[in-house]
């Protein structure tokens, strides 16, 4: 019964996580736009699992650890960056523009 | 419209709402703070999609573990006073909202939308009716994904490893 509409909500917040990595300029904030992305495409997977099997609900056990993991690297990366250049604004990480 | 399906849109558009609030507030706190509200409701509309544990995961890890995490850092990094906005000019906002409102029309197109009547209780609330909430997805998960399961481990090992690595001020 709540597929569609599932599936209409899920476009909407990936949408929306896309606009924000495009349009923000703070790596931290562009990092919580991808956990968004991630979490509308969970829902994705569980609104099909209502139907299709269980499947889908594990496979989104293994996005969410996955998420885990790349959180914690990321967030690390970030502050290496910190440490080295004092900001987090990609503005001023452009060493590989041309 | 039935009750599941007001309480649906409730939380969806609460989820909707705050992911927008979570792309413009400047202050990347209130924007992690807006991105909790959404998760949460993500996790109730898990809840009424007949995936409970589920739900209960994404409260305790990613409104718990990986927000408190983000806050830990923008707090360690003193980004949340203010200062010049991070948001692009007209040019690049303009560039980024076709985009992605492209992208959106483009994944609408491709399921009929709509909510049909429901004829039969799901695959899904028929299995945790049978077997209840958890073992519903625990069999699996320790039986035909075991294997997965436990690439997880050496995943997260790896990141912890990455991670204290990657911060440490020198090895």
């Amino acid at each position: 019964m709540l597929l569609g509409p599932s599936l209409t909500v899920s476009a909407v917040l990936f949408a929306l996580g896309v606009a924000g990595v495009l349009v923000r300029r703070n790596a931290i904030v562009i990092f919580m736009c991808v956990e968004l992305m991630l979490n509308a495409v969970n829902l994705t997977f569980v609104a099909l699992a209502q139907d299709l099997g269980v499947g889908g609900q594990i496979f989104v056990f293994f996005v969410m650890a996955v998420a885990a993991a790349e959180a914690a690297v990321g967030l690390a990366i970030m502050l290496a960056i910190y440490r080295h250049r004092q900001t987090v604004d990609l503005r001023n990480i452009n060493l590989l523009k041309g | 419209m039935s009750p599941t399906l007001i309480i649906f849109w409730a939380f969806a558009g609460l989820a909707m709402a705050s992911a927008l609030l979570c792309i413009t507030r400047q202050n990347p706190v209130a924007s992690a703070l807006w991105l909790v509200v959404t998760l949460f409701s993500i996790a109730a509309l898990f809840v009424l999609l007949d995936a409970q544990f589920i739900a209960v995961l994404q409260v305790l890890v990613y409104a718990g573990a990986i927000m408190v995490l983000f806050l830990f850092v923008i707090m360690l990094l003193n980004l949340g006073r203010g200062g010049p906005s991070d948001i692009k000019g007209p040019l690049g906002l303009g560039v980024a909202v076709l985009l992605a409102g492209l992208m959106l029309v483009q994944l609408l197109g491709m399921h009929p939308g709509g909510s049909t009547p429901a004829l039969a209780p799901s695959v899904m609330a028929r299995a945790t009716a049978e077997q209840g909430m958890i073992p519903a997805v625990a069999r699996p998960l320790f039986s035909v994904y075991l294997v997965p399961f436990e690439i997880t481990s050496v995943l997260l090992l790896a990141a912890i490893v990455g991670a204290v690595v990657l911060a440490k001020r020198k090895l």
